[in-house]
């Protein structure tokens, strides 16, 4: 037995995991049109390395990122390039962003794909570079470049597994747990070999029996591993990536900081049996499983589904929606966000769709003032006080909020469970964090521009006082009465010019190119003096 | 088909703010039933009085504010702030007094400041120390407790009383009246009597003063049951009393002669009421755990020192406001250390 270290609040959810395990595992239908949005996580675009009208296989890169760690986006199924073009995305904006439309042939034609039977023979780089073209990223639903993770910048000492699928309603991690449990131990094997930790803890929300049943029987087959099923108590959020390692570990991810800082790798069990397919078989990340949910809809369950399905058809294969379906959401009721159309693609990181009736998720009560109860910094799982961050956000005092550590709120929603004034807290500090991030790139810019513009003025003032001293070096040189070094000069030029040829007379231009000009002179009144002219005069 | 938007989270709470308020409100009971079977109907009355002129305040000076008017009398943070002023109040107050208290309350106290959640004292004190500073005659008429009063007054003798200053024949005001132990205590300590013959007095019980204790303990049973629904934090009470028992203990010991038992500054005045009812108001008290602790323990402190020292016989207003004033910085000064930073 390991032992545990619970983290501080969090809150006991109805978990309506039953919902959607009523109902088999089962692959979702191949749809006849795929969406790949384009958009990856770090705000970059990918860009498509096939032209519309070209016809694709499973499994074939249809887009690359320009730099090398954003992982490629692969066709899930075969057919031709519809079109590339701007199409609503699955994010909470709702905007509008570059995809790429397959239009599927139903033959469902792959490429080769080849694996590594024994992961063993390759180094960790290679195997590195296998899981990025492979496609895969962090299945959670952050959505993180995988390989990117796996080479942490610092040595870590133990590899953690996220099977605490803590949001209410999900029941996905569950499911492959329940399926794949052989898959997701060799994932994990294969991301402990490229970390090169002795050790890997697997967390597992103690609601889910027939998973910890699973993997124990599948951990047995094997005999001895290095691998620990950690059962741990099901409070929302423990499967937040920092609660859990603070859970398994006792470890606290510093601030600022990420994970490796505390010696620890996240993944979560998705990503691990995605890490396993494309190692061994050669397959790219091009499918997942989700759960449709919520009374919404007729016959919840998990489906395997292809990566650029449209939630429309899922829902449809699910029996299509309940005549009382209200609100439909992407990710679970805590921090899952509102869709306002079935119209949108499923992504890597897209773990639930929640249809709910009319009632079964109610909307807030009117809005009252804050009374200071203090309830939720009593659950606030990383100990901030909501009720100070409230009070300071709504003020806009924003330098307050973030001495009451503002950034670190991880958004998970618990206070906002518990306020008896019914303040939307995670939306407002949300908001002010985004003020805050945007504040502090509008400083950085601001100080950039002010460096740049100093550093003008003092470039400007130096040309002018080199000016100003060689104006004065040059009066003083002519205020000498006949001994200015240039007064003398030009006597020295004349008397050159006389010598060579005595017809030329000082003010005139035979057969010279160059004009005579006057240039006012403030002591000797008007000299003049030759200059050439400018070739293309 | 297209569906509603809305911010996460889509859980909705539990709780309201009308329900923890009418939590507060039930959870009184115990400590009302022993003021009503101790000191007569007058309590009852006052009540009344004060929760139709909360009621009223509210509501018009909202109208004048141009809010909306149901919703806020609903979350009956009003109504808990005229109880707490109601049962501070001695039972045959004239009713003009409780009506004056309680619209400085509500209308000072709590709406000149924005309203619920922006008061930055304890509305039911200020109305409280209003009454007190202005009316000290008025205010320290206190009537016997039902084991040692001469004569009990009826539900019509206490209403005459209240709004006529008529008394059933024979009874004058001054004859009816009696000190508050606490009182009685201070006066004759002053006049350098013992703490042995005050007491030996026929109003005063073992424990505290007679009646006092059962008041006492009736909100100390409803302060309990707030703890164990958790509507109120548990730091404020428990330091709170923590540290009136420990200065009275300390003092208790070097000078039994002149400074009355814990036991007895527990279960006199308004102790009890103060610590689980008065100075768990979370608008107006500090909101960190720490702070919440130093804000109870401090208020615990004040009360002995002024009982003991200053010119009130009781403190528990004086030392809930003067707190009031250090909450902001209490809170400032003990956030407490958020996940992955240092102290």
């Amino acid at each position: 037995m390991i032992r545990l270290w619970p983290f501080r609040g969090g809150v006991h959810l109805d978990t309506q995991k039953a919902v959607s395990s009523v109902l088999p595992l089962a692959d979702a239908d191949l749809p006849s049109r795929l969406v790949f949005p384009l958009l990856q996580r770090g705000g970059e675009n990918a860009q498509p390395v096939v032209s519309v009208g070209e016809r694709v296989l499973k499994g074939q890169v249809i887009a690359r990122g320009a730099d090398s760690p954003v992982p490629p986006i692969h066709a899930s199924s075969s057919g031709l390039i519809e079109s590339i073009r701007p199409l609503p995305l699955p994010h909470p904006s709702g905007l509008c962003d570059w995809c790429i439309v397959i239009e599927t042939d139903g033959r469902d034609e792959a490429v080769e794909m080849t694996g590594t039977a024994d992961y063993r023979t390759l180094s960790p780089r290679s195997l590195r570079g296998l899981i990025n073209e492979a496609g895969i990223v962090g299945l959670g639903g952050a959505g993180f470049p995988t390989a990117v993770k796996l080479d942490p910048p610092r040595s870590v000492d133990t590899l953690i597994l996220n099977g605490a699928e803590c949001e209410p309603y999900i029941t996905c991690d569950d499911s492959l747990l329940r399926h794949f449990p052989q898959e997701v131990l060799e994932g994990a094997r294969i991301l402990m070999h490229i970390l090169g930790v002795p050790r890997c803890l697997l967390g597992i929300e103690d609601n889910m029996p027939e998973a910890i049943a699973a993997l124990r029987s599948a951990r047995q087959r094997d005999g001895r591993s290095a691998i620990e099923v950690v059962p741990v108590p099901s409070i929302y959020p423990t499967g937040g990536e920092k609660q859990l390692i603070q859970l398994l570990t006792g470890r606290e991810v510093p601030a600022h900081g990420i994970p490796a800082d505390a010696g620890v790798v996240c993944h979560n069990v998705g990503t691990a049996a995605a890490a396993f397919r494309a190692v061994v078989r050669g397959e790219p990340l091009i499918s997942r499983i989700v759960t449709v949910t919520g009374r919404g809809v007729r016959q919840p369950r998990n489906l395997s589904v292809r990566i650029g399905t449209p939630i429309a058809d899922l829902v449809r294969q699910c029996g299509g929606y309940s005549e009382r379906a209200e609100r439909l959401v992407l990710g679970g009721p805590m921090m899952g966000f509102s869709l306002a159309s079935d119209d949108l693609p499923i992504v890597k990181g897209a773990n639930c769709i929640l249809v709910a009736a009319a009632g079964e998720l109610p909307s807030r009560g009117q809005t009252l003032p804050c009374i200071r109860c203090g309830a939720c910094a009593d659950i606030c799982p990383v100990n901030l006080l909501p009720q100070q961050l409230y009070w300071y956000s709504r003020a806009r005092n924003l330098e307050r909020a973030g001495e009451h550590q503002l950034l670190d709120c991880i958004e998970c929603g618990c206070c906002d469970t518990v306020c008896p004034s019914h303040i939307p807290l995670a939306q407002t500090f949300r908001a002010a964090k985004s003020q805050v991030i945007a504040n502090g790139r509008e400083r950085e810019r601001a100080h950039h521009a002010r460096a740049r513009f100093e550093a003008r003025l003092a470039r400007k003032d130096e040309q002018r006082r080199e000016q100003a001293e060689a104006a004065k070096r040059k009066r003083e040189a002519l205020s000498k009465p006949n001994g200015g070094e240039i007064a003398r000069a030009i006597e020295r030029a004349r008397a050159r010019k006389q010598a060579a040829s005595p017809s030329q007379v000082s003010g005139s231009a035979h057969g010279s190119p160059g004009t005579v000009i006057q240039e006012p002179d403030e002591t000797h009144g008007t000299c003049p003096v030759q200059r050439p002219e400018p070739a293309e005069h | 088909m297209r569906f509603s938007r809305s911010f996460p989270p889509y859980v909705a709470p539990s709780t309201s703010v009308s329900g923890v308020m009418r939590g507060v409100l039930v959870a009184m009971i115990p400590g009302l039933a022993a003021q009503l079977w101790q000191f007569g109907p007058g309590v009852l009355v006052q009540l009344s009085i004060a929760l139709v002129v909360a009621v009223a305040a509210e509501a018009a000076v909202l109208s004048m504010r141009r809010r909306a008017i149901v919703p806020v009398l609903r979350d009956n943070s009003a109504a808990l702030s005229a109880a707490l002023l109601a049962v501070s109040l001695p039972p045959l107050l004239p009713w003009w007094l409780t009506v004056f208290g309680t619209l400085f309350a509500i209308v000072v106290g709590k709406q000149l400041y924005g309203g619920l959640g922006y008061n930055p004292f304890n509305p039911a004190m200020v109305g409280y120390a209003v009454l007190l500073i202005s009316f000290p005659k008025s205010m320290n008429h206190w009537l016997p407790p039902a084991d040692v009063a001469a004569y009990s007054l009826s539900w019509g003798d206490t209403i005459s009383a209240i709004f006529d200053r008529s008394l059933p024949n024979g009874l004058t005001f001054d004859a009816l009246a009696m000190a508050t132990p606490l009182d009685t205590v201070k006066t004759r300590l002053a006049l350098h009597e013992s703490l042995d013959d005050i007491q030996a007095a026929g109003s005063f019980s073992r424990l505290a003063g007679k009646g006092w204790d059962w008041v006492n303990l009736g909100y100390l049973i409803g302060g309990l049951w707030l703890l164990r629904r958790r509507l109120i934090s548990w730091q404020i009470p428990t330091a709170f009393l923590g540290t009136l028992f420990v200065s009275a203990m300390l003092f208790f010991l070097i000078d039994p002669a002149r400074y009355p038992t814990p036991l007895f500054q527990l279960l006199t005045g308004a102790t009890m009421v103060g610590a689980f009812f008065i100075a768990t108001d979370p608008v107006s008290a500090a909101t960190t755990p720490t702070g919440r602790l130093i804000y109870g323990g401090l208020i615990g402190f004040l009360i002995f020192v002024i009982r003991s020292f200053g010119g009130y016989p009781d403190g528990v207003a004086f030392a809930v406001l003067l707190m009031n004033l250090a909450a902001p910085a209490l809170d400032y000064w003990t956030r407490p250390r958020v996940y992955g930073h240092s102290r």
